[in-house]
C-alpha cells in the first residue's frame, strides 16, 4: 500500500522524516537528563522489535530511536506510555492524551549536568529546576532550547542555547572564622576572576567580580565561607549553533531567583506569539529578538516581574559570534 | 545523682540556665555546609534542648568555645594601650568525652607550657562549663578508645538522650538549684564507648628511632596532601596561632594585636625573618603534625596530644587518613626497632 503520511502530524509528534523512504526515527524526551536505569529495557523493546536496533544518543540528552515504519508509530506510541507517565506526568507535565506519544516536539529537550544531586561544585539540584521548568513550558510548538548548569564550569554548554540557567551562590563571609590561609584568595585568582584580595590577614569580595560559583566556600577550611541559603542563577540568553550566526548565549540577569528564572521563561513564550514571523513554517527565537532588538524582547521577558533586590540586568547586550556571512542579514531588495 | 525528664521538660531546663549561661553545643545550619543543599554542623549558641544535635559529628570541635578562631589582645593608639573588658559572662558547653579530654590539650599548652599562663586563655577559660553528652556508640573514624580519650570524669553534668526520656548527672551542685521540684530522680550514671570500628596502635617508643624521620612512608603524601589545613582546623587539640598587629585602615597610627588560629599543614606557616621556611614539602608536614600528635606532645606532657577523634580523617578532602598513618608508623618503627 502507498504509504500517505502527515509529515507535520508526524513531526509534531517527535518523530523525524528521515532520509530513508518509509522509515522514520523517534525521539525520546529526558528532562534534565533523569532517567531511571530500569526504562533501559523500554527502548532496548522499540529499538529491537520496531526499530534498527540502535538508540543514538542526542546532544540534548535524548534518545533517538531509528529504522521505525511509519505503520509503526501508533504502537510504538502505545509502548512508550511507561515514559510518558514517569518522565512528564509524574513530574506535573499536562499531556490530554497519552495513549498517542509525544503532543508535541518544538521546545526541545531540557538538557542538564548532573547537578549537586552528585557533582561538588554544582549550586543547586539541575534535575529538580529542569522538571520545574519542563513543567512549565511542555508540551509547546515553538522552537526553543534551555539548558541547566549547576555553575559556571557550564558542562552542559549552556551558553549554546537560547537559555542557559548557571547555578549562582553568594557566598557569605564570617570575619572572625577566616583564618587568612588565602586558599580560596588563590584559588580564585587562578581559576575563576580574582574577586577576592588578602587586607591585614583577611579577606576582601569584590561583589561585582564575583560570578558566584562558590569556590572560595569549597576551599576554606573554616567555613568562614558559607553558602547564602538563598539560590541564585544567572540567566543567560540567544545562545545558539546553525548556518547563519552561532553565537553563544550572553548574561540577561545575574543573581536572578528561582521564580524571576520561571516567570523570563514564560514571558518569552508571549515575547514570541506576539513577534513571530507566522509566514515561515517556523521561527527560532534568537533570530525574532534579532529582528526586534534586545529591548524588545526585555521589556516583554520583564513584564509583571517584580525582580529579586540583588538581580542585575544587563543594560544592552552586543552578541557577537561568528557570521557565516554578512549577506544573511541583509534584505533582498532595496525598498 | 541524676534526674528524668521528658523532653519538654529538658527544654524547660535550659529556659533557666540561659539566664546565667550562654549554652553552646553542635547546631545545624541547614543549606549552610560546603556543598548545596548540604547542612554545616558546628558549635554555635543555642537556646533549647531541640537545637541541639545529638546525633550527628560536628564538623568543627568545641575547641572554639574555648580558643576562638580569632581573638584580639589589645588595642593600642599612639600613647596606650588597653585590654578588652574582661567579660564576665560564663559558658555552659555541651560535647562529648573525647572533646573534653580533647580541651585538655589547648589546656596544657596555653596554662602550662612555660612559666606564665596565657591570661587571654585563663581568663575565658575559667567561665566554661561541660556538659558531657553520653556516647555510647561510636561515630565513622572514631579511635578514642585506642588513645585511651574515651573515659572522662571531668564534667559539671551528664546527659543521656533517649526517643522519651532525657537523663541527667550533676556532679556540680551549683546546678542544683536548675531542677524543679516535681523532676522524678533516679539512678544514673553516664556509660562510655569501650570499643571503635576503627583501632589505631600508637607507637609505644621512647626515643623515636632517627631513620623514622626520613623513612620513605611519608613521601605518597607529597602529592596527596593539598596542604588545605582542615585536619587541623576541626582538630579539637590543635593550638597553633599567629599573632599579628594589625593597623587600621582610617587610623594607621591606631590598631589591635590579635591572634588567628594557624595551620601547619598551610603554606607560610614556618615562614621566618630572612625570607627561610621548613618543610616546604607536604610530606613532611604530614611527617610533623602525625609525630606532634602522638610522639613529641607525649614526651613533654605525658599524654598524647591525639584524642582521636576522627574529625580529621571525617574532613580531609583527599582521604587521607590520619589513623591508617600513624598505624603504618607502628609498622615502620617495629621493623626499624627489631
Ligand atoms: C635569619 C634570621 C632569623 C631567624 C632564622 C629567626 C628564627 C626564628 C625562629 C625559628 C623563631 C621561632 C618561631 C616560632 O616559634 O614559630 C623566631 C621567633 C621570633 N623572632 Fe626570629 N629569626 C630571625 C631574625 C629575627 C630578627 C632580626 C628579629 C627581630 C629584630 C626576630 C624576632 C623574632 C621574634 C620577636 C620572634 C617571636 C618570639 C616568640 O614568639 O616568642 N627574629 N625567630
Ligand atoms: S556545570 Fe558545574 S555543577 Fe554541572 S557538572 Fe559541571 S562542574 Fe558540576
Ligand atoms: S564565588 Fe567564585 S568568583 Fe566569587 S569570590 Fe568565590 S571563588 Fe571568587
Ligand atoms: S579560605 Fe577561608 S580561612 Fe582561608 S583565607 Fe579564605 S576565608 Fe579565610
Ligand atoms: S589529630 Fe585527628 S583524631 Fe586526633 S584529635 Fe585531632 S582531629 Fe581528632
Ligand atoms: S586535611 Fe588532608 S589534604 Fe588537607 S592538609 Fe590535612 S592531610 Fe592535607
Amino acid at each position: 500500500m502507498t504509504l500517505d503520511v502527515n509529515t507535520k502530524a508526524v513531526v509534531k509528534n517527535a518523530y523525524r522524516i528521515t532520509k530513508h523512504r518509509g522509515k522514520t526515527a523517534l525521539r525520546i524526551r529526558i528532562p534534565g537528563g533523569y532517567l531511571k536505569a530500569k526504562h533501559f529495557d523500554l527502548l532496548k523493546e522499540i529499538a529491537e522489535v520496531y526499530g534498527d536496533g540502535i538508540v543514538h544518543l542526542t546532544t540534548r540528552q535524548g534518545f533517538e530511536i531509528s529504522g521505525i515504519d511509519y505503520s509503526s508509530i501508533p504502537k510504538v506510541n502505545s509502548l512508550i506510555n511507561p515514559l510518558l507517565q514517569d518522565l512528564e506526568i509524574d513530574i506535573g507535565v499536562i499531556i490530554k492524551d497519552t495513549s498517542n506519544g509525544y503532543p508535541s516536539a518544538g521546545t526541545r529537550n531540557i538538557a542538564a549536568c548532573i547537578g549537586n544531586r552528585v557533582c561538588p561544585f554544582a549550586n543547586y539540584n539541575t534535575t529538580a529546576l529542569a522538571q520545574r521548568i519542563e513543567k512549565e513550558i511542555y508540551p509547546n510548538d515553538y522552537h526553543v532550547k534551555v539548558a541547566l548548569t549547576g555553575c559556571p564550569n557550564d558542562c552542559i554548554k549552556s551558553r549554546m542555547n537560547d537559555f542557559g540557567i548557571v547555578g549562582m551562590v553568594e557566598p557569605q563571609y564570617d570575619y572572625q572564622r577566616c583564618i587568612g590561609c588565602e586558599a580560596c584568595v588563590k584559588n580564585c585568582k587562578s581559576n575563576v576572576t580574582g574577586a577576592l584580595s588578602l587586607h591585614k590577614g583577611k579577606v576582601k569580595r569584590d561583589a561585582r567580580r564575583c560570578i558566584g560559583c562558590g569556590e572560595c566556600i569549597l576551599k576554606c577550611p573554616t567555613a568562614a565561607w558559607t553558602r547564602n541559603p538563598v539560590k541564585f542563577y544567572d540567566i543567560l540568553i540567544m545562545g545558539r549553533t546553525g548556518k547563519k550566526n552561532p553565537r553563544i548565549a550572553e548574561e540577561f540577569i545575574q543573581w536572578a531567583d528561582e521564580d524571576v528564572v520561571i516567570k523570563v521563561i514564560k514571558n518569552t513564550y508571549r515575547f514570541i506569539d506576539e513577534h513571530i514571523d507566522k509566514t515561515l513554517p517556523k521561527e527560532h527565537i534568537g533570530y525574532i529578538v534579532d529582528r526586534t532588538g534586545y529591548q524588545v524582547f526585555r521589556d516583554k521577558a520583564l513584564e509583571d516581574i517584580k525582580l529579586n533586590p540583588e538581580a542585575r540586568i544587563a543594560k544592552n547586550i552586543q552578541w557577537g559570534g561568528f557570521r557565516y556571512s554578512s549577506d544573511v542579514f541583509m534584505s533582498d531588495k532595496l525598498q | 545523682m541524676g534526674w528524668k525528664f521528658t523532653n519538654t521538660a529538658f527544654n524547660d531546663l535550659f529556659a533557666g540556665l540561659t539566664e546565667d549561661y550562654i549554652i553552646l553545643a553542635p547546631k545545624r545550619f541547614v543549606n549552610r555546609g560546603r556543598f548545596s543543599d548540604t547542612d554545616l554542623i558546628r558549635y554555635d549558641e543555642v537556646k533549647k534542648s531541640d537545637d541541639i544535635i545529638w546525633k550527628e559529628k560536628s564538623t568543627f570541635s568545641p575547641k572554639e568555645a574555648v580558643f576562638p578562631v580569632t581573638q584580639t589582645l589589645f588595642y593600642f593608639t599612639e600613647e596606650a594601650f588597653r585590654e578588652p573588658q574582661p567579660e564576665e559572662k560564663q559558658y555552659l558547653v555541651f560535647l562529648r568525652p573525647c572533646d573534653i579530654n580533647g580541651i585538655r590539650r589547648p589546656d596544657t599548652i596555653n596554662l602550662k607550657n612555660g612559666p606564665e599562663p596565657d591570661s587571654y586563655y585563663a581568663n575565658l577559660r575559667k567561665r566554661v562549663r561541660f556538659v558531657m553528652i553520653e556516647c555510647t556508640e561510636s561515630f565513622d573514624n572514631c579511635f578514642c578508645v585506642s588513645m585511651k580519650s574515651n573515659i572522662t570524669s571531668d564534667y559539671d553534668m551528664a546527659v543521656r538522650l533517649t526517643d522519651d526520656k532525657v537523663l541527667l548527672e550533676i556532679k556540680n551542685d551549683d546546678f542544683l538549684r536548675y531542677i524543679r521540684s516535681d523532676i522524678p530522680k533516679i539512678e544514673f550514671r553516664p556509660e562510655f564507648v569501650l570499643e571503635n570500628k576503627i583501632k589505631v596502635n600508637v607507637p609505644e617508643v621512647d626515643e623515636m628511632p632517627a631513620g623514622v624521620y626520613e623513612h620513605e612512608m611519608w613521601n605518597e603524601y607529597k602529592s596527596r596532601c593539598i596542604a588545605c589545613g582542615r585536619c587541623n582546623t576541626t582538630c579539637v587539640t590543635c593550638t597553633c596561632h599567629t599573632t599579628n598587629d594589625i593597623f587600621y585602615d582610617d587610623n594607621s597610627l591606631a590598631g589591635e594585636r590579635r591572634r588567628t588560629w594557624a595551620s601547619c599543614h598551610v603554606d607560610g606557616f614556618t615562614d621566618m625573618a630572612g625570607g627561610i621556611s621548613f618543610r616546604k614539602d607536604n610530606g613532611s608536614r604530614m611527617r610533623f603534625k602525625v609525630l606532634h600528635k602522638i610522639y613529641d606532645y607525649r614526651k613533654r606532657f605525658g599524654e598524647h596530644m591525639c584524642v582521636g577523634c576522627g574529625r580529621c580523617d571525617d574532613n580531609c578532602p583527599e582521604y587521607i587518613s590520619y589513623s591508617g598513618c600513624i598505624n603504618t608508623l607502628n609498622k615502620v618503627i617495629r621493623e626499624t626497632v627489631s
